[in-house]
């Protein structure tokens, strides 16, 4: 039982994070297009954070902004703040590819992961199609082989052969879930900033 | 390469331009014109066509003003007056 809360939790954390840092493209990314789409990603994951909050939780909102940045679940890949298009587009993809593994092997139990399963049809087509068009290009490459550690962080280790075989990489020492980028304290501090502005007990 | 968009905004309705996208392949024109005219639900269904796959006509040779194939060609207003005028003084 405690596993469970805890693999539901280390998800919406997951979701909730990579929200965030999909969001601050807004206004800046290389194309118009793509703008949009990591917006609408973004607003999704948040969605999805938000659903999985509410399994665990009455207030979503405490359990998603109130505890201290420690007590936080997400894997280091999705703190990382990632400030060139290589890395967020490798990010975005290796993510997707574990997220499907996890979300896959929920989705029997949990009817919530089915339909995160399915709205995340069109991430994964988004991921895809980046995925082809640059898996020859040497930076895309690069970018995607530093990040592979994290990237195994994300799944639990009994599904880290099956992430190995779809990414094509083998398996490394994985940076698991507990170690906190430096950027994740600034990340926390912007992300609570607003509710922590509201007094006590203030309505929306 | 450029993809000419259409939307169909409600089932059963025709497809309308509705604007283009620049995008280097068939899935990166349908994430992005997703994205465009279709994020906020205002469509139901999409067209990308490849500009090049657009063959459009745009002249027509008038050089003999065939008025007669035209519906303004014939005025007829004229002669369906005499014709009423007729009917009406006929005996019956």
């Amino acid at each position: 039982m405690a596993d469970r809360a805890d693999t539901l939790l280390a998800l919406a954390d997951d979701e909730l994070v990579i929200g965030w840092r999909d969001s601050e493209w807004t206004g800046i990314a290389p194309m118009l297009e793509e703008d949009v789409a990591f917006s609408s990603i973004a607003q999704n994951e948040i969605g999805h954070a938000r659903a999985v909050y509410e399994l665990l939780s009455d207030d979503a909102d405490a359990l998603a902004f109130d505890r201290p940045p420690g007590e936080y679940r997400c894997a280091p890949l999705v703190q990382l703040h990632l400030l060139d298009w290589a890395h967020t587009i490798a990010r975005r993809w290796l993510y997707e590819v574990a997220d499907e593994i996890r979300i896959t092997a929920l989705r029997d139990e949990l009817p919530v992961a089915a339909k995160i399963d399915r709205e995340e049809a069109y991430h994964r087509m988004h991921a895809e199609m980046w995925h082809e068009r640059l898996q020859d290009e040497p930076r895309f490459r690069d970018a995607v082989s530093e990040l592979w550690p994290y990237a195994l962080g994300v799944v639990l280790p009994e599904q880290r052969a099956a992430l190995s075989a779809r990414v094509g990489l083998e398996e490394v020492e994985a940076v698991e879930r507990g170690v906190f980028d430096d950027s994740f304290a600034a990340l926390h501090e912007e992300m609570t900033m607003v509710r922590r502005s509201a007094p006590v007990g203030a309505q929306w | 390469m450029i993809w000419e968009v259409f939307r169909r905004e409600r089932k059963g309705q025709a497809f309308e331009h509705a604007g283009s996208i620049v995008a280097p392949d068939s899935e990166f024109a349908e994430a992005w014109a997703r994205e465009q005219y279709g994020r906020r639900g205002e469509s139901v269904g999409l067209w990308l066509v490849p500009r090049d796959a657009i063959h459009d006509v745009e002249d027509w040779a008038d050089e003999f003003d065939l008025k007669y194939r035209r519906v303004d060609g014939y005025s007829i207003k004229a002669r369906l007056k005499e014709a009423r005028e007729r009917a009406s003084s006929r005996p019956r």
